[in-house]
């Protein structure tokens, strides 16, 4: 089991593709987002409004958001949902907030 | 609007007992879960769980497969993917489920919302490849996805639970850096007689321990100074143990200084909440049924002090019995009779409690985080920020979110609000009671104005009531 990736898969599992910021991906069907993003190799799921920090998954179950991603222009924690076929995911775009400019 | 005797939010261990008892019982449930599967975080996906990823699991976690099975009683609605964002008027629940929301109401809650990390801010702690120990779990009972070059940090049985079970994946991790000490284990001491009384418990960590010294895994216990380096990702973790600085390169770090109550539902709903000196946290006010002050509301499991799994299916069982004698569906003869081994149970799974909370105290180190350590992930607020509001004057979390937005980001304060109301307790000389804690409003969940636009009317007798 050995990889160069910080995440690794024990069961290889039938996908289906998606995109994340344009990079086709080919990600188990029906599993968790993050998890497979991860497994993938994506560590930075997006920017923080403040100051552009790098941010990925920190708690997996929906209380943390840092996993944000963007689908079809709504930003959504990836832990919460599953990989389905032709996901068009995007980092959300930093400064997207609700701050004001310094 | 659909209607029923008790709505139940949490599908883990406390609220499918909670839901399965109320059900034999005569009761209608609707139980109310965020994730597409019942189990909660401890038995996360059991029911897909292949055998492999179960054995590495171990008995514990495939036990709560009993559970889920109690779920299949023609009086559960188990509403799956469900996010709860608002209990009103005793009592309408609000949620989305798949991207629609929608209500049920009930005339009973019993809120089983779990518990969270305690939150542990440390330098680095932000970057990706850090995650707590809970969600590495998560990608292992989930989605079978392991850290395969991993540091784990900080104290408490689960850094054992998760490292043995890593050890037996084939991907043990490169390190343990524990923050206790060996006088933490001495004070623990005093407790040990209650602890005899859950030894089932303390041999079962023994075992985990055993299997991690036999897999080699460094260990160093009474770590300070530590410090996740790392420009864009996670790249090492360095510490200072026995007077010598050590630094070891990962690519993962998990994190874990024991779990703390998920106040965010109760607190929402105006339940008061005291802080416990032993656990270092707030729990909400029950009696022995998990009732609240607040008439109709129950807190069972986690969510009212942290007890574990099984203490939690005693819990939730229990404030089940309570709702349905209240509701005429027993007699409190029954009542009694069916709650007096339970609660003799749970007293006794708790025994251990005072041994593990002294024995593994939270890290000192992040319960008062450097000036230049950030607190508040969301609006990214650090320790210092939050020191200069109070020598402003700033006296609670409430303030201080007006002073710099700690705690007003998406996370509504889940991460950072113990630390805040630590952190200027601290500064003030005040106790963690007096400091207060951030005030919970709903939504305590977003919803979109689409979600909010779709909801299913409620029908004219509703409105009438």
């Amino acid at each position: 089991m050995s990889n160069d990736l910080p995440f690794l898969e024990m069961e290889k599992k039938p996908t289906v593709q998606v995109t994340f910021d344009g990079q086709r991906l080919d990600l188990p069907e029906g599993e968790n987002l993050a998890a497979a993003l991860l497994a993938a190799g994506i560590q930075t799921f997006r920017h923080t409004a403040k100051t552009g920090a790098p941010r990925g998954p920190f708690c997996m179950m929906g209380a943390c958001f840092d996993c944000l991603i963007e689908i079809d222009g709504t930003v959504r924690q990836a832990c919460m949902l599953e990989v389905q076929p032709g996901l068009q995911i995007a980092r959300p775009s930093a400064g997207g907030g609700d701050h004001d400019p310094e | 609007m659909t209607q029923s005797d008790i709505a139940i939010i949490g599908a883990g261990p406390a609220g499918m007992a909670a839901a399965a008892t109320a059900a034999r019982h005569g009761a209608t449930v609707t139980l109310l879960d965020e994730q597409p599967r019942p189990g909660g975080q401890i038995y996360r996906d059991v029911d897909r769980v292949n055998q492999p990823r179960a054995d590495i699991l171990g008995k514990d976690y495939q036990c709560g497969a009993t559970l889920t099975r109690g779920l299949r009683d023609a009086g559960i609605t188990h509403v799956k993917g469900a996010v709860v964002w608002a209990i009103e008027d005793s009592f309408t629940v609000s949620y989305t489920q798949n991207g629609q929301a929608a209500q049920v109401s009930a005339d009973r809650v019993i809120l089983a919302t779990g518990a969270l990390e305690r939150p542990m801010p440390l330098p680095g702690w932000t970057l990706p490849g850090v995650m707590t120990a809970g969600a590495g779990q998560i990608l292992l009972k989930q989605s079978g996805v392991l850290a395969s070059n991993a540091v784990l940090v900080g104290s408490g049985p689960l850094l054992y639970l998760i490292a043995a079970q890593m050890v037996r994946a084939g991907t043990p991790p490169r390190a343990l850096v524990e923050t206790q000490s060996r006088y933490d284990l001495l004070r623990a001491g005093k407790h040990f007689g209650g602890a005899l009384r859950g030894a089932g418990y303390l041999v079962k960590g023994l075992k985990l321990l055993a299997q991690i010294i036999r897999a080699r895994v460094p260990r160093y216990t009474a770590a300070t100074d530590i410090t996740i380096e790392g420009d864009t990702r996670a790249e090492a973790v360095t510490f200072r143990n026995r007077g010598r600085t050590h630094r070891i390169a990962c690519d993962t770090v998990l994190l874990h200084h024991g779990v703390v109550p998920n106040t965010q539902a109760a607190r929402s709903i105006e339940v008061p909440h005291l802080w416990d000196n032993a656990q270092h946290c707030f729990s909400p006010v029950t009696d022995q049924w998990g009732a609240t002050p607040v008439e109709g509301v129950f807190i069972a499991g986690d969510s009212a002090g942290i007890g574990g799994a099984t203490v939690a299916e005693r819990a939730g069982r229990i404030s089940a019995l309570k709702a349905l004698e209240e509701l005429g569906q027993i007699s409190p003869q029954a009542r009694d009779d069916l709650a007096t081994s339970l609660l003799r149970q749970k007293a006794k799974e708790n025994a251990v409690r005072p041994f593990l909370d002294t024995a593994y105290p939270p890290c000192a180190q992040a319960l008062s985080p450097a000036d230049s350590t950030l607190v508040c992930r969301c609006e990214e607020v650090r320790a210092g920020d939050i020191r200069q509001y109070a020598k402003l004057g700033c006296l609670g979390p409430n303030q201080a979110k007006a002073f710099g937005r700690a705690g007003m980001g998406p996370c509504q304060g889940r991460y950072c609000g113990l630390s805040v109301t630590a952190i200027l307790a601290q500064e003030n000389s005040l106790g963690p009671d007096d400091t207060g804690y951030l005030r919970i409003r709903p939504p305590i969940k977003p919803v979109t104005l689409g979600e909010l636009a779709a909801m299913h009317q409620s029908t004219p007798a509703d409105a009438a009531e």
